[in-house]
């Protein structure tokens, strides 16, 4: 896929819980082969723009969608379209490493199971072990649980398991916000080699590894009526040298309110 | 009650300002007073020029120092991180004029008491612009002011004017009477100095142009 081209594209996007509006008219193209990091203060609606980029939010009752997500010249939240086949196209992983109680083997074996892809399945699973930097550390324990990993290591599991089903695009939801310094730091090296082969969208709190792993990056705040909206979007250089909006300026040098 | 921390950000990054504006002062009067004594023919405020020059090269480390310290605590963005990195050029130009100053302070050591050459009138008048351009160039920054900083690089086109212009003179000189070679070389080089800090004051003009709006001032080619 060539650069510079944006693979996925939200147009004029409001989020409802209930009567409550999460975000409102936010659009916003993700270049393919880019990390774009969505940043802003709690509350302003990161994770829930994150979330309606694979009808994450479908799983939420009363959560309500207007506006489009368009991927691969269609919107996903067509009802012709199935969330399921979204989310193999679109993966996530999420802020807490979330292994499955089994082995690790079979934690990334597991979306391939459920959706047929069961042939070279031992192919697969080093594969999406060794593109999640995780293979050296785990070849000689595939069977072992899960849980006998550090939290650093599970994250890169639940990568290794977005990764086996092969998807275009990766969402990150605070990857590495539970883990120390020396697991961010794979996590984040991790993100610049996936680029390679993947697009990946990453909310983070820590605007310096915004700074650090991201090519793109937008600001997000909270408006009055505490709906989230786009305050500003462009390449992570120019938001953190010289973002165009003042209030992007306050929040990134700690000014804010 | 404690300052938070960004308040105490503020006030190292107004300490900061403060101290490059210390060293200003430190540079203005070195070079004023290597001028003054060539002019004078005072030998020993020649000397004073050239020693004080440490204390000048102790306040650089110190300021650099402190931006180091700055940007590894607060890892600064935005603003912030363009007024530390405009900090740092600038401290490192007024360490280089005062250099300038230092040399202009060995021509006065070099041509000790021998009788002048002629009268000191457009050199004294080329340091008076320079530093002029120096103190408008650190107004700028205090007052984050561009259209300040545009000045001073419009000004230094007055101070390459009256370089051109000695330069001439001191050569015609020399042609005239191969006796003053030494004394008009010394002249030259002094003159140069001159030309030279008023160029730094230009890089300071064009660093709080950079701080204020992130972008470049004028490019150099089209100035020079």
């Amino acid at each position: 896929m060539p650069n510079n081209e944006a693979v996925l594209s939200v147009r004029d996007l409001s989020v409802y819980y209930g009567e409550f509006r999460a975000i409102k008219n936010i659009s916003l193209s993700f270049q393919a082969n880019k990390v774009t990091a969505l940043i802003g203060p709690s509350g302003c609606g990161k994770s829930t723009l994150l979330r309606c980029l694979n009808r994450m939010n479908d799983l939420i009752p009363q959560a309500k969608v207007e506006g489009e997500v368009v991927y691969s010249q269609q919107d996903i939240y067509d009802p012709l379209v199935d969330p399921a086949q979204v989310r193999l196209h679109i993966g996530m992983v999420f802020q807490k490493p979330n292994p499955f109680p089994k082995s690790i083997f079979d934690n990334v074996a597991f979306g391939l199971k459920i959706n047929g892809l069961t042939e070279n399945i031992e192919d697969s699973v080093e594969k999406s072990l060794r593109s999640a930097a995780l293979w050296d550390e785990v070849k000689d324990r595939l069977n072992e649980s899960a849980m006998t990993l550090s939290g650093g290591q599970q994250q890169r599991l639940c990568i290794a398991r977005t990764l086996a089903v092969e998807p275009e695009i990766i969402l990150m939801d605070e990857p590495a916000s539970a883990l120390d310094p020396i697991g961010t730091l794979a996590i984040e090296s991790l993100m610049r080699d996936l680029t390679e082969r993947y697009t990946i969208v990453v909310v983070t709190h820590n605007m310096q590894q915004a700074a650090r792993v991201s090519d793109e990056t937008a600001f997000l705040m909270m408006d009055e009526d505490r709906a989230g909206y786009l305050v500003e979007s462009g390449k992570t250089d120019n938001i953190f040298q010289n973002p165009q909006d003042e209030r992007t300026e306050a929040y990134i040098t700690g000014r804010f309110g | 009650m404690s300052r938070s921390p960004r308040a105490e950000f503020d006030g190292e990054l107004t300490n900061l300002q403060n101290e490059i504006l210390v060293l200003g002062s430190m540079v203005e009067k070195a070079i004023s007073k290597s001028i003054e004594a060539l002019r004078s023919r005072n030998i020993d405020h020649s000397r004073e020029v050239i020693e004080e020059d440490d204390l000048i090269d102790t306040k650089q480390d110190e300021i650099e120092d402190k931006c180091i310290a700055l940007i590894a605590r607060q890892q600064p963005m935005a603003t912030d991180l363009r007024q530390i990195v405009a900090f740092l050029h600038i401290t490192v130009d007024l360490e280089r004029m005062g250099d300038y100053a230092e040399g202009i302070g060995k021509i006065g050591l070099l041509m000790g008491e021998q009788p002048p050459l002629k009268p000191l009138i457009d050199i004294p008048r080329m340091c008076e612009i320079a530093n002029d351009m120096l103190r408008r160039s650190l107004d700028a920054l205090v007052k984050r002011d561009v259209g300040i900083a545009n000045q001073v690089l419009k000004d230094d086109d007055q101070v390459d004017g009256l370089y051109d212009q000695v330069y001439r003179e001191l050569v015609l000189l020399m042609v005239q009477d191969p006796k003053t070679i030494e004394r008009a070389t010394f002249l030259l080089w002094t003159a140069h100095d001159l030309e030279r800090v008023a160029d730094r004051a230009t890089n300071i003009a064009e660093q709080v142009i950079y701080l204020v709006g992130g972008t470049r001032g004028l490019t150099k080619s089209s100035r020079y």
